[in-house]
């Protein structure tokens, strides 16, 4: 057989039935995730159909998205503020039941974000296909599998068949050659990647971050990486498995164990893209030229790094409507500009790393007055291992608001909202207008960047508090 | 699903790029467990004043917009969250068409399993369109044929299983569930090659 890619290797082995130019290939999927937001509608299709969930044993269900972060709300001191939710939150626990879907309900210790909890179970793993109802489903492309978002329609045909209708892709490598600075971290690189390819560059295509800046990376940081491949458009990311991938895996609750886990092993080292396979697409990034970046408009392609100004919008209308949201100007810079709120959290930067990358610059320091730092770990599991690790108390006596886990305000729609007109530096995925609130100006960096600016309570730089 | 074979209307136009799904359709209304009703908060945060009245400088409020079944986009439109609940509310508005250069992935999937037509064009065609708000096209489907009000005529790419589905208001599901035969054959012959 000719030399194959990553990619094709994996849709193969998922081929039910191959497309061909009349019919998309029935594409069989290993685990779908489920949460309360985007599998309603999905159910009662079920219902009004009379059709059971075909593989309950492949389907995992949390509820995540519009779920408070507040302690008495979650655990039922009181009840959830917001009605539409509450009755979110009930409907995935009668459906769970009903369908006889496993559910990491509000007051399990293994619930969170769903693209954190996955990983962390150990049930994300190299070579199979991953989905959700939920674009950031790239984030399990870290460990070297066909991880991608989907609709409703579709959450209800994973549900009824365990396969989904799919054209296939294209294929896009990303090179990443040379070591990261002191300070720049896997969001600034992912950013950089974006802001070169564009945040609709990787329409069609499924990404491959390779090189060996990505080998070097640690698991939460590929996460990271491939997190954001839905920002450049793109239908999946994934980077091989290796042995960072493997020692990650190793004992985790739904990883294989004993003679499985050696079985496993020898089928996840074939999976990688052979030498000479061809890409559809390619880009050459060097990361020793990557500085820490913040974005500084309206979609995450528009991002800078922090020492730079702001590019002048000239004719482009787009660009000047984008600016004036933001109430930016052309020409301003960008480190020194005010911001209102902090948010450390989300299935791109809420994971133990991240928090402790925050910790270390927020250690012995203040949040300025009048800033607001809220910091959301990304799983219940991962406060447990801040609060163990020491880092919760960092964060509470630097006068950041700590939370239980959750989307939050990634997406605002717990409640978790930032106010019109307010600045609100990020860690989490998407500046869109309004994403954080009706108004409220986004500006997505790394979890480095956002403890410097939160300490300062304007962009900083970082590299200067380290 | 109802057969859909053309669209014939006039245009609003919205000549922004990159438009996401969280302009849509914000994610406040997210927490609805059903698909009816998102019309009314299609593009909320920009086709409403802050005193929820409508802002009549926005493309969906301007008199002449009224009953527009086609919106023309600028490139990658629908880009972002993968909310079904995007393609929901434009239909439940009355859009049946979106015209774009570019239309992201996760939005064309869930929009032709509803019966909302992504039609991409070349950049001169949209951008003839994009400075005729309220051009009078039509699009069929069958011939994958989008005609501008000269006549002209553009063909735009469609996935032929999604059009032919379309056109016969067939169910993908229903296809899917027959395939259920092979499905099962896969499952075993997987199962045995990894034990």
């Amino acid at each position: 057989m000719s030399a194959s890619t990553l990619f094709e290797k994996i849709w193969r082995a998922h081929e039910v039935v191959p497309e061909s130019a009349a019919t998309p290939a029935v594409l069989y999927i290993d685990l779908h995730l489920i949460h309360e937001v985007t599998s309603p509608q999905a159910f009662s299709l079920l219902r009004s159909l009379g059709l059971k969930v075909r593989r309950p044993d492949r389907t995992l269900a949390t509820m995540d998205h519009s779920t408070p972060t507040q302690s008495d709300q979650v655990f039922g001191r009181v009840p959830i503020k917001i009605d539409a939710a509450a009755r979110q939150v009930r409907q995935l626990e009668e459906n769970a039941a009903q369908f006889g879907v496993e559910l990491f309900g509000m007051r399990d210790a293994r619930r969170g974000i769903v693209h954190v909890i996955s990983p962390e179970l150990g049930a994300s793993q190299p070579g199979m296909t991953i989905v959700c109802g939920d674009s950031h489903t790239s984030t399990h492309g870290a460990f070297g599998n066909l991880a991608f978002g989907i609709g409703s329609t579709e959450v209800g045909h994973v549900l009824a068949t365990q396969c989904l209708l799919q054209r296939k892709p294209k294929t896009f490598a990303v090179n990443v050659e040379g070591e990261l600075s002191a300070g720049v971290t896997a969001k600034d690189l992912i950013l950089a990647i974006i802001g070169r390819i564009g945040v609709s560059g990787g329409t069609g295509h499924v990404l491959e971050y390779r090189g060996s800046t990505v080998r070097a990376l640690s698991m939460e940081q590929r996460m990271t990486v491939c997190n954001m491949s839905i920002e450049a458009g793109a239908r999946a990311g994934m980077i091989a498995p290796d042995e960072t991938t493997f020692e990650y895996l190793k004992g985790l609750p739904r990883a294989p164990q004993g003679e499985a886990w050696e079985a496993s092993l020898a089928r996840w080292r074939e999976l990688k893209s052979d030498p000479g396979a061809a890409f559809d697409a390619c880009v050459g990034i060097d990361a020793s030229g990557v500085e820490p970046m913040i974005t500084y408009g309206t979609n995450p392609g528009m991002a800078v790094p922090i020492g730079a100004t702001i590019p002048e919008c000239g004719t482009d209308a787009v660009a000047a409507k984008a600016l004036g949201y933001m109430g930016f100007r052309g020409g301003d810079a960008m480190l020194g500009k005010p911001v209102d709120t902090v948010f450390i959290g989300s299935c791109t930067n809420g994971r133990l790393e991240d928090l402790r990358a925050a910790a270390g610059v927020l250690k012995g320091r203040k949040v300025a007055p009048g800033v607001h730092l809220l910091i959301v770990p990304g799983s219940q599991q991962v406060k447990r291992q801040a609060e163990a690790a020491g880092l919760a108390q960092v964060f509470k006596s630097a006068g950041a608001d700590w939370r239980e886990s959750g989307c939050s305000m990634c997406l605002g729609m717990n409640g978790d909202t930032v106010g019109a007109g307010r600045y609100s530096l990020s860690t989490s995925n998407r500046n869109f207008e309004g994403r954080q609130g009706v108004g409220a100006r986004t500006l997505l960096a790394s979890p480095l960047t956002a403890a410097a600016s939160a300490v300062r309570g304007r962009i900083t730089d970082p590299r200067e508090l380290l | 699903m109802q057969p859909l074979r053309m669209v014939r209307s006039r245009t609003v136009v919205l000549p922004l790029t990159n438009v996401d799904t969280d302009q849509i359709i914000p994610a406040r209304f997210l927490t609805t467990t059903t698909k009816e009703g998102l019309g009314r908060e299609l593009f909320s945060d920009w086709r409403y004043r802050s005193d929820g009245t409508p802002d009549p400088q926005f493309a969906l409020n301007r008199p002449e917009a009224q009953g527009a079944q086609v919106l023309v986009a600028g490139r990658n439109f629908g880009c972002g969250s993968s909310r079904e609940h995007a393609p929901w509310a434009l239909l439940d508005y009355g859009i049946r068409a979106v015209i774009s250069t570019e239309i992201a992935d996760i939005f064309r999937g869930n929009a032709l399993k509803n019966g909302l037509l992504p039609v991409t064009v070349d950049e001169s065609t949209a951008a003839w369109l994009l400075a005729n708000p309220g051009a009078c096209v039509s699009i069929d489907l069958e011939a994958a044929r989008l005609e501008l009000p000269n006549g002209t005529g553009v063909v735009f790419p469609i996935e032929a299983f999604a059009r032919h589905c379309l056109l016969n208001g067939i169910d993908e599901l229903g296809y899917l569930r027959g395939k259920l035969p092979d499905i099962e054959r896969y499952e075993s012959t997987r199962a045995s090659r990894e034990s």
